[in-house]
């Protein structure tokens, strides 16, 4: 058995490195634009810092604190100890879920349907494992929670947001002088953004590229972190210029401005927390065979994410988005005009700060759809001028829809891999 | 591969600025009345033929924002303004138009002229309903301040004065309207009776502007107190 994975071990690890790629591209030139949209929206980014922060923050992300969901993709939903003697069936497996979900986002993308990245990868995985493996094989717990954050995470966005957008109505838009309360408060909210980011991602994410410490030190460094970009924002604020003639239409155009300074960390986080959770859509797999590839056939369930591989999905993110997701963005971007720096804050901070959650233990969610919870919130709270309700409608159906078109393609693909390489 | 985005269609138009554009439209219809009537008295009726033909105009381009507004409103709203109140308000603001272009309409067509002891008066009433829509604009104006706030706060309170104004402006052209009712009644035997009674319409008519106005008004409250 173990010749087949020794004599293909390089095909196997090529195609996955490949399809792998192809998948974070493919996050990279879509994905990427809906955690973006509301920085450059709202008016707070131009579209090419808007690309330059995806970038930059997109990768960190992934290369920080993308090690906790890649393993979840890679071994938390198929059991590896029931393949038993046959560790290259999980090779096919994976193979196949990597081209069924990039083949369906491809297909559902030109037809216009609402899809998700992770809900079709999750669906490929658990279709090939129920369907090629045996219904055993799929850890039905472990996808019942993914399942359950589904709904969860776009509810706890929205509480967030709603919660968010509440205080800063209270301590500053509800106020004698917005504009002098905006420049009090808002660097305290650039202190707590930096803050749940980084200590997220050194509870969870840092064990993964060899950092460990103590709950003390995480403390101490998430602070620090936090102090120093709320030092950054301050300043920045302060060369703000108030026009007190651009309020006469619109009374708290100069607030907004101050807004401004903070959504930009705000896109910060949403980018980071994008990488750290939806890289693991195309690299988890990759993972999976690389790992059982190398040890040849020994199912190793200790081993860690080699960082390469973090560092390959990353890059593969960044790529798309430099050939392709930068349109991506000025278009969603453009799309949205009914928000305001101040909501396009609380929005899309709640979102941010549930999807860090989520990439720490471990649980695959979807950013748009979090952050679609996100921005309900605000409106919940009457922030926002218009919403449109029936979007509640379509995620429901990209559940519906993508699940099964995912797995139905891996199944496929699984069954012509087994036919093509015995 | 552009894949349709959720983040986008999320964010449905927001029909604050059309509202205000109708708005805007609507009270330019109603700016013309008090010259159109001043012409009227002047018995200029060229120039009231021109007014009336630029209140059609302008009615008419109120009835294209409305129309469009209608049209991009999504059917399943999730927002600060229910979808019936948005409509309701954009409603009344076009009947602002409508009857201003009714009033010019009759007036033009029946070459109808204003007695010279009441013309003063019909003037000074005229000008305070147009007021009242005006005072409705500026409240409509605000909307998109409400929205910033949340619908919460000072900002309220600041709407809330400026209907309370509006209520008033809209008791003084109450009165003023059966002020000059009264004077109308006086001298009414001296006209053919026919233009008098069309006069009485006429009053009818610029009182309902008024009330119209308060009634924008009273549907903004509406959404305040949701």
């Amino acid at each position: 058995m173990e010749s087949v994975l020794v004599s293909n071990a390089g095909i196997y690890i090529g195609m996955a490195v490949v399809f792998g790629l192809f998948m974070a591209w493919g996050i990279g030139a879509n994905d990427v634009a809906n955690a973006m949209g509301t920085s450059v929206g709202s008016g707070a980014l131009t579209f090419k810092q808007a690309v330059l922060i995806a970038a930059v923050f997109e990768l960190s992300g992934a290369v920080l604190a993308g090690g906790e969901v890649t393993k979840t993709i890679r071994k938390g939903i198929i059991d590896v100890s029931s393949l038993g003697d046959t560790p290259e069936l999980l090779v096919y497996g994976m193979l196949a879920a990597l081209l069924a979900a990039g083949i369906w986002l491809l297909v559902a993308s030109r037809q216009g349907w609402p899809v998700s990245t992770t809900h079709s990868i999750v669906g490929a995985i658990v279709g090939f494992g129920a369907v090629g493996i045996g219904m055993d094989a799929v850890h039905w717990g472990k996808v019942g929670t993914i399942a359950a954050s589904w709904v969860t995470s776009p509810v706890l966005a929205g509480t967030i947001s709603f919660l968010l957008f509440r205080s800063i109505q209270k301590l500053v838009i509800d106020t004698d002088n917005p504009v002098a309360m905006a420049k009090r408060y808002v660097p305290y909210y650039i202190f707590m953004v930096g803050f749940v980011i980084a200590m997220v991602t050194m509870i969870k994410g840092l064990k993964h590229i060899g950092i460990k410490m103590d709950m003390d030190q995480n403390i101490m460094v998430a602070a620090i972190v936090g102090a120093s970009i709320m030092a950054i924002g301050t300043l920045m604020i302060r060369r703000i210029r108030i026009d007190p003639s651009a309020d006469r239409d619109f009374h708290f155009t100069n607030m907004e401005k101050i807004f401004g300074v903070l959504m930009i960390f705000t896109a910060m986080a949403i980018a980071f927390a994008h990488g750290s959770n939806d890289v693991a859509n195309a690299i988890g797999p990759v993972a999976a065979i690389v790992g059982i590839v190398q040890s040849a056939g020994e199912i190793v369930a200790k081993s860690a994410t080699p960082a390469w591989i973090l560092w390959l999905g990353g890059g593969g993110i960044v790529l798309g988005l430099a050939t392709y997701g930068h349109k991506v963005i000025a278009t969603v971007g453009s799309g949205i005009t009914e928000l305001t720096p101040s909501r396009g804050f609380a929005a899309t901070l709640g979102a941010a700060v549930t999807i860090v959650l989520a990439s720490g233990i471990g649980l695959p969610i979807s950013t748009t759809h979090t952050l679609v919870g996100g921005v309900l919130g605000v409106g919940l709270a009457r922030g926002i001028g218009a919403l449109n309700g029936n979007v509640i409608k379509t995620i429901f159906m990209s559940w519906i829809v993508t699940l099964p078109a995912g797995a139905g393609l891996a199944i496929f693909f699984f069954f012509t891999f087994k036919e093509m390489f015995s | 591969m552009v894949r349709k985005s959720s983040i986008t269609s999320l964010f449905a138009g927001s029909p604050i600025k059309p509202l205000q554009e109708h708005m805007d439209k609507v009270c330019e219809c109603a700016d013309q009345l008090p010259l159109f009537f001043r012409a009227s008295a002047d018995k200029d009726f060229k120039t009231c033929k021109r007014i009336h033909k630029s209140i059609a105009r302008m009615e008419s381009a109120a009835d294209g924002l409305k129309a469009d507004l209608r049209a991009h409103l999504p059917n399943s709203l999730f927002m600060p303004m229910p979808r019936e109140q948005v409509l309701d308000i954009v409603r009344l603001q076009d009947k602002i138009a409508n009857i201003s272009q009714d009033i010019s309409g009759i007036m033009t067509g029946r070459k109808a002229e204003i007695p010279a002891p009441i013309v003063d008066l019909f003037i000074a009433f005229v000008q305070r309903t147009v007021d009242a829509a005006h005072q409705a604009r500026k409240a409509i104006n605000e909307l998109d301040e409400l929205v910033e706030t949340g619908f919460r706060g000072r900002q309220i309170d600041v709407v809330q004065e400026m209907i309370e104004s509006l209520g008033n402006i809209e008791s003084e052209t109450d009165k003023l309207e059966r002020k000059l009712r009264h004077a109308m009644f006086k001298i009414e035997k001296e006209y053919p009776p026919l233009d008098m009674m069309f006069l009485y319409r006429m009053i009818d008519g610029i009182g309902k502007l008024a009330d119209v106005s308060q009634q924008v008004g009273a549907r903004l409250q509406l959404l305040m107190a949701r």
